[in-house]
């Protein structure tokens, strides 16, 4: 059997640290081969490597059959390889087909030639439906259509392997489905595919093979249609992990949050309109929905990071003209959906940062100084208790991985026992392992009588988490239904706007 | 009061020159992302070795080519500081405009024996394009008529700028590499080398700056002589957000404000208070680019 890519015992070692060690990749022309593994197993290694990025240490690398030596990437893609890079690498300020061409530009007499350079992307673009404006500046476009002319400039450099690196990580569900209508096509065309992911669920949609990796080794090789998702996560993990969350009925009790006729924004359309809530103690209400449909807005406004009209009240108080400070002295704990830009700084320490919002605890601080012995000692009870994989305390928390940070800003953020956990999008980019950590957490906090309003984009987790679920579309809280009775089908619906449909 | 006489308009533009040319030269550095800040001591030093080639060979092409090449020399130290090196742009302008004026001075007592100020009948000035069909027709001749060839040609180069940056498979690369240099390195473009390139060109044009300076308007060199314009320059080329044609008219609003200061005094008002008058410009100049940016950023939200 001639494979289109294949990798014999290919071994990357970093120091003492090795990333892959003897990797058999066989990969077959025309299909979507899933590359997956937990963060952290060796994907991105072994993906810079068949890129040109790194070179193994030992094994092979063969394209057709032919062995290749990859010393950069310009040498990869001269081999027919492209790569779209989870972090986007495009030229903001330059037009779309600009940043395309770039690099290999068609010139007539020593100028661009544009008119061509234009025919040529917008031809390439509307072969595989790849709907964009070539004409435009890439600083307007949305992620899913950047993403696109990150495809778009790898089938320019005509790739025929096409490595995605985490693609759907930054996707709306809408997005989602266009970026797999464009992988089909492509693969239809007879090109190839290695889709980096660690979703379970778009590998058994899309793919037709997987590859599975942990701790730099291949754990598991088959076809998609004779897998199973237990099967996967099982080779991923190396121990079986649930994927239904476990929690016992919710005693619901108390009024802990109500939300009163909030309104977010102006105009015919606000972002969120006339909302009203209701979170009791003991019981996770969770919002589902399409991102950019009011859910950031209106958990924004209850945190107090924007402003809004309408009655917030935390436990019988009014807290609607409340600063931020307040209202988590109040009660209100929150972990933002960006960890990254507004739940930590990079460049703080874990101490640091398991200590923002808590500087002036009298514990913490004296007399206007902080009292760093105490700092140091709470950090690392907490790093402990949460088992946050960090060399120490003082260490900074730009270098740990998604799953690890999102577990020092849990550690903060429950620390601090408030009434009310406010969760937004509290797995997103977390591996399987780390989920089921989070997801069994957040059911503790319920138990332990806390109220807790979920916001994610994930049907899944909101179906498997929440006790009530509300559906909110276009600003508005179009449905309420307890977790127990809807489905997937029905949210799906819902989300989408159609709710005579879903009844 | 008689400010706009063939004279002073003349002297304007022919004046304007070393600004506009280390403009071009700091709007091609910007584009490739190194900030240039050594444009004064870059103009120096082009101001210096023109004198040097013109009183050596006795032909002021000499004394512009030794200029020009004296300055591309130099620029090395930023064009390979910045990326072989991987050093901080602004420390190593600093460190050139401080080397610049120290060197300059250095070396006119070293060659010429003179502190301050050297003058010399053996230096060979640039002479001036007189053309008689338009030379005594009232502003036409003033502005076009009798300037150095320097000044045609700075001209001309903020046309080939222009053209480069924006018309050329060259140019595409440059923005992108000021734009996202990993992303130009993915597409095989090579970052260092057009970034030196750059530099090293940018060179040229300052020490064409310098060349005009010297011996295309006094045929002296004077410690210090460039005197502020590399960084007049530098305002230029922020409030210009890197292009070429702002940045000449930029320049040119510049140039009309110094005159204007020159005119001031001749009215007799004090020169500490005229002398001020192109800086409290650029000033204002500075503040109007960042309100305009401000909103501008904030436009989308």
């Amino acid at each position: 059997m001639q494979w289109e890519l294949e990798t014999i015992g290919v071994t990357k070692r970093f120091g003492p640290v090795t990333a892959n060690e003897g990797v058999d990749l066989r990969v077959k022309k025309g299909e979507v081969h899933a590359v997956m593994g937990e963060n952290g197993a060796g994907k991105s290694t072994l993906m810079s490597m068949l890129y040109g990025l790194l070179q193994p240490d030992d094994g092979e690398i063969l394209i057709a059959g032919r062995q290749v030596h990859f010393t950069s990437a310009l040498d990869a893609i001269g081999h027919g390889l492209g790569m779209v890079h989870q972090a986007f690498q495009l030229f903001e300020e330059l037009t779309v087909w600009e940043n395309i061409v770039m690099g290999a530009e068609p010139a007539r007499r020593g100028f661009l030639d544009r008119r061509r350079a234009i025919a040529s992307v917008a031809g390439l673009a509307e072969r595989y439906d790849l709907k964009v404006d070539v004409t435009q500046r890439v600083r307007d476009l949305s992620v899913g259509i950047r993403q696109r002319v990150e495809i778009l400039k790898a089938l320019y450099r005509d790739a025929q392997i096409l490595i995605l690196d985490e693609p759907t990580a930054v996707l709306t569900p809408q997005e989602r489905d266009g970026l797999f209508a464009v992988i089909r096509a492509l693969r239809d065309d007879g090109r190839t595919i290695l889709f980096v992911t660690h979703k379970l669920h778009e590998v058994m949609e899309i793919t037709d093979s997987v590859t599975v990796l942990r701790q730099g080794r291949v754990t598991e090789r088959m076809a998609t249609k004779e897998s199973t998702p237990e099967a996967i996560i099982t080779a991923m993990t190396g121990r079986s992990v649930s994927l239904d969350v476990a929690k016992g009925p919710a005693t619901p009790g108390e009024i802990v949050l109500q939300v009163a006729g909030l309104t977010v924004g102006q105009g015919p359309k606000p972002a969120v309109a006339d909302v009203s809530i209701t979170v009791r103690a003991g019981e996770i209400v969770g919002i589902a929905g399409v991102a950019g449909n009011g859910q950031s807005e209106l958990i924004e406004a209850i945190a107090g990071l924007r402003p809004g009209s309408g009655r917030v009240t935390l436990k019988g108080r009014d807290i609607a003209s409340l600063r931020v400070a307040e209202r988590r002295e109040a009660g209100l704990a929150y972990i933002p959906e960006d960890r990254a830009a507004t739940g930590t700084a990079a460049g703080a320490t874990a101490a640091e940062t398991l200590l923002m919002g808590r500087q002036g605890d009298a514990a913490l601080s004296r007399g206007g100084l902080l009292n760093l012995p105490a700092i140091s000692e709470r950090a690392r009870r907490l790093i402990a208790q949460n088992d946050i994989r960090i060399s120490s305390e003082r260490a900074k928390v730009g270098t740990l991985s998604g799953g690890n940070l999102q577990k020092v800003v849990i550690a903060r953020e429950l620390d601090h026992e408030a009434p009310l956990l406010i969760a937004e999008q509290p797995t997103r980019g977390v591996d399987v392992g780390a989920i089921e950590a989070i997801h069994a957490r957040i059911v503790a906090e319920r138990d332990a009588g806390r109220a807790v309003l979920l916001v994610s984009a994930e049907m899944s987790e909101v179906l498997g988490l929440s006790d009530r679920i509300l559906v909110m579309y276009e600003g508005r809280i179009l449905a309420e239904l307890p977790a127990s009775e809807a489905t997937e089908a029905q949210l799906g619906l819902l989300m989408a706007g159609r709710t005579g449909e879903a009844a | 009061m008689n400010m706009l006489n063939a004279y002073t308009v003349n002297a304007t533009i022919g004046g304007m020159t070393p600004i506009l040319l280390a403009a071009l030269a700091g709007v091609l550095c910007g584009r490739v992302a190194v900030f240039n800040i050594a444009l004064e001591g870059k103009i120096l030093i082009g101001a210096f070795f023109a004198i040097v080639g013109s009183y050596f060979t006795g032909s002021a092409l000499g004394g512009v080519l030794c200029g020009v090449l004296a300055t591309m020399l130099f620029s090395t130290i930023l064009a390979y500081g910045v990326t072989r090196f991987r050093g901080d742009s602004i420390v190593l302008c600093i460190g050139m405009n401080l080397l610049a004026s120290g060197l300059t001075a250095y070396l006119l007592r070293q060659i010429f024996g003179q502190a301050g100020v050297f003058s010399d009948p053996a230096i060979a000035e640039v002479d001036r394009i007189v053309i008689p069909a338009i030379n005594t027709i009232p502003w036409l001749g003033w502005i076009f008529s009798r300037q150095t060839p320097i000044t045609y040609l700075s001209w001309l180069l903020v046309i080939v700028v222009a053209i480069v940056l924006f018309r050329t498979p060259l140019g595409l690369r440059m923005r992108g590499i000021g734009q996202n240099p990993e992303a130009a390195t993915t597409l095989g473009i090579d970052v260092g080398r057009t970034r030196r390139w750059t530099v090293i060109a940018a060179g040229a044009l300052c020490g064409l700056a310098g060349a005009q300076l010297s011996i295309g308007t006094v045929g002296i060199f004077a410690e210090g002589m460039s005197a502020g314009r590399g960084w007049i320059a530098v305002v230029a080329v922020m409030l210009a957000r890197d292009n070429p044609i702002w940045a000449a008219a930029v320049c040119l609003l510049f140039a009309i404000a110094d005159t204007f200061s020159v005119q001031l005094q001749a009215q007799g008002l004090p020169n500490q208070l005229t002398d001020a008058v192109p800086y409290v410009i650029t000033l204002v100049a500075l503040v109007i680019g960042a309100l305009r940016g401000r909103r501008r950023r904030m436009a989308p939200v």
